[in-house]
C-alpha cells in the first residue's frame, strides 16, 4: 500500500492503494468519481479515458503510483452543463450518444488531439481516433459531432 | 370521475420512494436507491394492467408520469413515447416524464424486446392516455358547468370553448392523486399487452408533436455524466465481485483452494456446486483475488466444439432437431424438373458476440424482507421471475429496477449477470456488485447463432423464376431464452443444478417476392454443449435478420445476374407489395442508382460498386443501397455510403429514427466486416478486442443517406432492428457488383477478400 497524492478535475486527492492498481479503480471506487467507466482493462476500447496533464491515456491500464503529482481530468471536469467544452456541446447538438458507455473514450481523445491539431482533417482525425470503440455503431455522428466542435473553436 | 382524494404526494417524491430511474425532460435522474413499498407509501392502486393508474398519473405540478414496461436500449424511445402521450392528453411533451423498466412501478411490457418499442409498447399507453384525458374533461364538465362537447384542451388546461375563462387545468382536477379508474386489459403479458378503453385515441390527423423530432432527453446525463450507469449503483457495506468462469467448456469445479487468495485482506470465495466467484470490499482485490484463486476443473467431455474450420461442415452433417416450412407453395419438383436453367448457391454465417461495450454490470441486495436488483438488462420484469426462481421466493418478494448499461443487443450477458448478482448476494449475506471482465462479455455471453443456408432456383428459358427455395439451417436462436425467466437460461443456473431447457427457433426470408413455386423453410441443429456453453445461443440485435437475409438477398442478386437483368428492376418485376416497391425505389432513387445487368469490366487497384438490399421486419419495410471500395492489393473493403429508405408507418420522431437507422447501418457493417467469435475445440478464444474485431473508425462510412417514408395512416412498426439485417447482403452485392465475385461467407475479412479475388 502507498500513500499516492495527484488532483483530478481541480481537486487535490490522497489515495492509499495498492501502487499498482490502475487510476481507474482509484478514481471509481477510492474517490467515488465513477464517470470514466471500466470497458476491458486492457487500453482497447477507450471507456475509461481520462486526461494525465493534458494527455488522453487509458486509466484502466495506468498504475495509480504513476500519477502522483499529476493533474488528472475527467469528463465531468472536461465541461459541465453550465459551462460545456464545445465537444459536449457538440455531442448534445448532434444528439450522438446511444448506450453512451463509450463517450468517454471519443470525447477526452478529440479533445486532447483538437489542442495540438484543431483543424485535422477527417482522415486526420479517424487515425488519431483509431483504435476506439464504440458498439451501437454512432462513428458518423462522433464525426459530425467533432466537426461542429471544430468549428466552435476555430 | 370517481378520482379518490388520497395523500397527495408530489410526482418527485412518489418517485423518490421507488428509487426509480425517471427521465424527464431536463434528463433523467436516478432517485435514491431505497425501495419502499410503493402502493403501500403513495395510495397508489396495485400496478396491474387493469388499473389506470398503473400507466399514467399527474402530479400535483400537472406534469404527466407515463409508465412505460419497456425502456430504452440507446435508441431514445422514452421521447417518442412522451410525445405519444403528450399529444393523447393535449399536454407539452416537456410536461410528460417517461419511467421505464422498473418492475415495482411499471407493468411487465416485455422490456426491450424486437423493436416492438413502439410498434406494441407505446400502445397501452396511448390508450390509457386517450381515457385520462376522457375521465379529466368529463371531470371538467362537472366542475365547469359546461356540456363536454363544449370543452377543449390546450397544455393540460379545460376550458369551455364559448367561454375560454371557465377553465380548469389537470393539476387542480387531479394533480398528485390517482384515478382509481379500472380499464379492460386483453390478458396479454409482455410485448403484446394492452388495454381497452371507451375513450377513442385521436386520428393521426390531429397529432401535434407525434411526428415532429424533439430531442432525445438522455443526453446531458451520459455526455456530463451525472447519470448513474449500473456499474455506478453503489450502497453502503457492498462487496464486489467476479465470478470465476471455467478455462474450458464443459468443465465441473473439482476443488477451491481457498488459501490461494488469503495474502488479499477482506477477499473470500463463495461456491455452490459449479458456481465459483470471488468477493471482497475492494474493486480491485475482486479482481486480483479471481486472478489468483486456483481452481481445479473435471473436464467432463473433452472437446466438445468442432475445429473452426469444419464449423459449417459441422452445421450440413448435424442431425436437423426441428423444421420449419414458413412458405410453401405450388410445386417445387415439377418446377425444378422443367427448369431451363437451376441456380445454387450456399451461404455461411458465424457465430457472433454482442460485445456489449461493456463487460455485464448488476447490483444485487438480498434481504429476509425482499430482493433488490439493479440491472442492465433489456427484460427487467423477466429478471424478477428468474431472481425469485433462482432464489426459492415468490415474485412479489423481488424487486428489480433498470438502470442504463453498458449496451444492450439483445439476450446478452447482463441476464446473467443479474442471477449472478442475486446469487452472490444470497451468499454472501450482503449487497454485491458484479461485472464481467472484459472476456466474460465476448467469451461467455450468448452468441448469435452460426448458420448455412441453401438457396435453389429454376429458371425457364425466358429468365423467369419458376421455382425457389431458400432453407436455413444453425443452431437455434433460442437454445437460451430471450430472456432469464427460468434460471435453466442463465450460467448461474445450470451451475447449480437447473437443468438446460432448449428451445429450438430460426426464421426465414421476410420478403414479397411472387415466385409461383416457393419454399422458406428452417432446419435447427443440437447444441454444441448442453449446459454452460460458451457458445450457446440466443437473441443478437434482428435475431437470425443479417444471418438469413445475408443469404437470401444475396441469392436474389445472383438471380438477377443469370437472368441479366438489373437487381433494382429485378426485385421490382417479383415484389407483390406496392410499399416494398416503393422503398426499394426509394433507396434506388435516391442513391442515384444506375442500371446495369452482367458482367462488366473492372479494372484498377481499386474497384468499386453498389449493391442494393430490402427486407421486411416486423411490418417495417426497409431498403440500402451499399456503396463501396475493395483495395484489390490488401482486400479492405470501404463501404463509402449508404443510402437507407425506410417505412415504418407513422414516424413518431424523425430524428430519432434517422439515428437508429444510423446505429443499425455501422453495426450491421461491423458484423458483415469484422465480426466472427473463434474458439477451439474446447474454449472460445475470442477473449478482448483483438481476438474479437470489430469496426474501426477507419471503417466507419463517410455518409448514410435516410429516407424517411412516413403513412401516417398505417399504424407504427418496428425501428430498432429492421435495417441492420439488409446490410450484409447490401455489402456483398455491392462487391460483387465491384469485384465480379461473390462473397458468401461473413465475415469479409482482408484475408478472405484476397482469396476470393486471388481464386478469380
Amino acid at each position: 500500500m502507498a500513500r499516492i497524492k495527484f488532483a483530478v478535475d481541480g481537486k487535490a486527492v490522497t489515495v492509499n492503494a495498492d501502487p499498482n492498481m490502475p487510476l481507474l479503480y482509484a478514481l471509481r471506487n477510492d474517490l467515488k468519481m465513477t464517470n470514466p467507466h471500466f470497458g476491458c482493462g486492457l487500453a482497447q476500447c477507450g471507456a475509461c479515458t481520462v486526461h494525465l496533464d493534458g494527455e488522453a491515456v487509458r486509466s484502466c491500464v495506468m498504475p495509480v503510483s504513476a500519477v502522483a503529482g499529476k493533474k488528472v481530468t475527467t469528463l465531468q471536469g472536461l465541461g459541465t452543463p453550465e459551462n460545456p467544452h464545445p465537444l459536449q456541446a457538440a455531442y448534445v447538438e448532434e444528439q450522438v450518444p446511444q448506450c453512451g458507455y463509450c463517450i468517454n473514450g471519443w470525447i477526452m481523445t478529440a479533445a486532447a488531439y483538437l489542442k495540438k491539431n484543431p483543424k485535422a482533417s477527417d482522415a486526420e482525425l479517424r487515425d488519431a481516433l483509431a483504435g476506439l470503440k464504440c458498439r451501437c455503431g454512432t462513428h458518423v455522428s462522433i464525426l459530425r459531432a467533432i466537426k461542429r466542435a471544430q468549428t466552435q473553436m476555430a | 370521475m370517481n378520482a379518490r382524494i388520497d395523500m397527495p404526494l408530489s410526482r418527485r417524491e412518489f418517485l423518490k420512494a421507488s428509487g426509480a430511474l425517471i427521465v424527464s425532460a431536463s434528463g433523467s435522474a436516478f432517485l435514491g436507491d431505497a425501495l419502499a413499498q410503493v402502493t403501500a407509501s403513495t395510495g397508489r392502486p396495485p400496478v396491474v394492467p387493469t388499473e389506470l393508474d398503473s400507466w399514467v398519473a399527474i402530479g400535483a405540478d400537472g406534469r404527466v408520469t407515463a409508465f412505460f414496461g419497456k425502456m430504452d436500449m440507446g435508441q431514445s424511445l422514452d421521447i417518442a413515447i412522451a410525445q405519444i402521450v403528450a399529444d393523447e392528453l393535449d399536454v407539452a411533451v416537456d410536461k410528460v416524464d417517461v419511467v421505464m423498466g422498473d418492475t415495482a412501478l411499471t407493468c411487465n411490457q416485455g422490456g426491450a424486446s424486437g423493436s416492438t418499442g413502439v410498434f406494441q409498447g407505446a400502445r397501452p399507453l396511448r390508450n390509457a392516455s386517450a381515457e385520462a384525458r376522457r375521465l379529466l374533461v368529463q371531470a371538467a364538465s362537472g366542475k365547469l358547468g359546461v356540456p363536454v362537447e363544449q370543452l377543449r384542451v390546450d397544455e393540460g388546461v379545460v376550458s369551455a370553448v364559448p367561454d375560454a375563462s371557465k377553465k380548469v387545468s389537470y393539476s387542480e382536477l387531479i394533480g398528485g392523486r390517482h384515478f382509481n379508474h379500472q380499464v379492460e386489459w386483453n390478458k396479454q403479458t409482455g410485448n403484446a399487452m394492452d388495454i381497452k378503453v371507451p375513450a377513442k385515441p385521436k386520428p393521426p390527423s390531429e397529432y401535434r408533436v407525434v411526428g415532429k423530432s424533439y430531442t432525445r432527453r438522455d443526453l446531458p446525463g451520459k455526455v456530463y455524466r451525472t447519470e448513474k450507469y449500473v456499474t455506478d449503483i453503489s450502497l453502503p457495506n457492498m462487496l464486489h465481485a467476479r465470478v470465476i468462469r471455467p478455462t474450458r467448456a464443459a468443465c465441473t469445479v473439482a476443488g477451491v483452494d481457498e488459501a490461494s487468495i488469503r495474502k488479499i485482506k477482506g477477499a473470500r470465495v463463495v461456491r455452490d456446486k459449479d458456481f465459483v466467484a470471488v468477493l471482497a470490499p475492494g474493486e480491485w482485490d475482486a479482481v486480483r483475488a479471481s486472478r489468483m484463486l486456483k481452481v481445479s476443473w473435471d473436464h467432463a467431455k473433452a472437446a466438445p466444439f468442432p475445429a473452426m474450420a469444419d464449423l459449417h461442415d459441422h452445421i450440413r452433417k448435424a442431425p436437423v432437431v426441428k423444421r420449419e416450412e414458413g412458405t410453401r407453395k405450388g410445386n417445387l419438383d415439377a418446377a425444378f424438373k422443367t427448369a431451363a436453367r437451376v441456380v445454387e448457391a450456399e451461404y455461411e454465417w458465424p457465430f457472433q458476440s454482442h460485445a456489449s461495450m461493456g463487460p455485464a454490470c448488476a447490483v444485487a441486495d438480498v434481504r429476509a424482507d425482499g430482493v433488490t436488483v439493479w440491472s442492465g438488462s433489456q427484460k427487467p420484469h423477466f429478471t424478477q421471475l428468474g431472481v425469485a426462481r433462482l432464489l426459492g421466493l415468490p415474485p412479489e418478494k423481488v424487486h428489480v429496477i433498470w438502470v442504463y448499461g453498458p449496451g444492450s443487443y439483445g439476450r446478452n450477458d447482463a441476464g446473467d449477470a443479474a442471477l449472478d448478482a442475486a446469487m452472490l448476494s444470497k451468499l454472501a449475506g450482503r449487497p454485491v456488485r458484479v461485472q464481467g471482465m472484459r472476456s466474460d462479455g465476448i467469451a461467455w455471453d450468448p452468441k448469435g447463432p452460426a448458420c448455412v443456408h441453401r438457396a435453389r432456383a429454376a429458371l425457364d428459358a425466358s429468365g423467369k423464376v419458376v421455382g425457389y427455395e431458400f432453407v436455413s439451417k444453425g443452431f437455434s436462436r433460442i437454445n437460451i431464452q430471450t430472456n432469464e425467466s427460468d434460471p435453466s437460461h442463465s450460467l448461474v443456473g445450470m451451475s447449480t443444478g437447473f437443468p438446460p431447457k432448449p428451445n429450438e427457433g430460426f426464421g426465414t426470408p421476410a420478403e414479397t417476392y411472387a415466385f409461383e413455386n416457393k419454399l422458406l423453410a428452417w432446419e435447427t441443429i443440437p447444441p454444441l454443449l448442453d449446459s454452460c456453453s460458451p457458445l450457446r445461443t440466443a437473441h443478437l440485435r434482428d435475431p437470425v435478420g443479417p444471418e438469413i437475409h445475408f443469404g437470401s438477398e444475396q441469392f436474389i442478386d445472383e438471380l438477377a445476374f443469370a437472368a441479366n437483368e438489373d437487381p433494382v428492376a429485378f426485385r421490382l418485376k417479383y415484389v407483390s407489395a406496392p410499399r416494398d416497391a416503393a422503398v426499394i425505389k426509394a433507396a434506388a432513387d435516391k442513391a442515384g442508382w444506375q442500371a446495369r445487368s452482367g458482367a462488366r469490366e473492372r479494372s484498377g487497384d481499386v474497384l468499386s460498386g453498389r449493391g442494393i438490399a430490402y427486407a421486411l421486419r416486423g411490418g417495417t419495410i426497409v431498403a440500402a443501397v451499399a456503396e463501396i471500395e475493395v483495395e484489390r492489393k490488401t482486400g479492405r473493403i470501404h463501404a463509402k455510403k449508404f443510402t437507407v429508405a425506410h417505412d415504418c408507418g407513422l414516424i413518431i420522431n424523425p430524428e430519432g429514427l434517422r439515428y437508429t437507422i444510423e446505429g443499425n447501418v455501422v453495426h450491421g457493417l461491423s458484423r458483415t466486416l469484422f465480426e466472427e467469435v473463434r474458439f477451439d475445440r474446447d474454449k472460445v478464444t475470442s477473449i478482448d478486442w483483438m481476438s474479437y474485431p470489430i469496426l474501426d473508425i477507419k471503417d466507419a462510412p463517410e455518409s448514410i443517406e435516410v429516407v424517411l417514408i412516413n403513412h401516417p395512416e398505417i399504424a407504427p412498426t418496428g425501428a430498432g432492428e429492421p435495417t441492420i439485417r439488409v446490410i450484409p447482403a447490401a455489402v456483398a452485392n455491392a462487391f460483387f457488383d465491384a469485384t465480379g465475385v461473390r462473397m458468401r461467407k461473413v465475415p469479409l475479412t482482408p484475408e478472405r477478400v484476397k482469396a476470393a479475388l486471388a481464386r478469380a
